[in-house]
């Protein structure tokens, strides 16, 4: 199954260095790698969500800006991504580590 | 596996707007990274989770020599000469400009913030000394506040945690 991740180039910290190669399939795999055994239709409206941010801003969205744009409270967030979203959610989304800091 | 998670504790002793907002924007950091958080607020720090006192947090420019003309359109470096610091209205236009820009970064007003960071699962303690002191009580504080602690509680609670003095 991780054979899909050999196939993109990720850094040193496990972020996908080119967005383009992002695929669901991809998402999947790395979600199990971060603890997330499966991805839910909650958990997509934040990965659709971040993919669209991704490719609007060429970065990574805040956790702030996820909640107050997909209006997915704080609670259900750090709920559906367990042990820090900020970093997991940009992973499991293709972008690269997120620079906001709200 | 069973390795202990990482902790950070920020005591926070400070009530202006501008020194509310480092314990809240790095333990929001530190909650998006996995990291427990614990904030034990203290003296002028308890303001910051004062229900009556959170919206009326304020930045005064005297005896900050940090604050510049710049920050009000005037080109250079030069700081805000103290006695203009205390012209009626400073503070209070000092403390719009802040919100102001704060808002342009994307960062919530305090009260929200807490709220965020309360959601997020963070510990949220007061200090029982200061409360008795300025004759306070738990009807007093935001809901976010789990309880009011000793000193000596506080210590318990945070072992092995790294802990941020602001």
């Amino acid at each position: 199954m991780t054979a899909v991740l050999e196939t993109v180039a990720l850094n040193e910290e496990g972020f996908m260095t080119n967005p383009d190669e992002w695929t669901k399939e991809i998402a999947e795999v790395i979600a199990v790698q971060e603890g997330i055994e499966a991805l839910t239709a909650e958990h997509w409206k934040i990965i659709d969500f971040c993919r669209k941010q991704g490719e609007a801003t060429g970065h990574a969205p805040t956790l702030r800006q996820i909640t107050t744009g997909t209006g997915i409270s704080t609670k259900d967030l750090f709920a559906l991504f367990p042990k820090g979203p900020a970093k997991k959610v940009a992973k499991i989304a293709g972008l690269g580590k997120p620079e906001g800091c709200v | 596996m069973t390795e202990k998670n990482r902790h950070v504790a920020f005591i926070c002793s400070k009530g202006n707007l501008d020194m509310a907002y480092p314990a809240l924007i790095m333990g929001w950091a530190a909650l998006g990274d996995g990291i427990d958080v614990t904030f034990f607020f203290t003296f002028w720090g308890l303001d910051l989770v004062n229900k009556h006192r959170v919206d009326h947090l304020e930045i005064p420019p005297i005896a900050n020599s940090s604050m510049k003309m710049n920050m009000m359109g005037v080109p250079g470096y030069i700081g805000i000469p103290q006695f203009m610091g205390g012209l009626p209205g400073m503070t209070p236009f000092a403390t719009a400009l802040m919100k102001k820009k704060m808002n342009d970064m994307g960062v919530p007003p305090v009260r929200e913030h807490l709220e965020m960071l309360s959601d997020a699962g963070a510990k949220m303690y007061g200090c029982k000394m200061t409360v008795d002191m300025f004759g306070l009580s738990e009807d007093d504080f935001l809901p976010c506040v789990e309880r009011v602690v000793s000193a000596s509680d506080f210590m318990d609670m945070t072992e092995g945690a790294q802990i941020i003095f602001i």
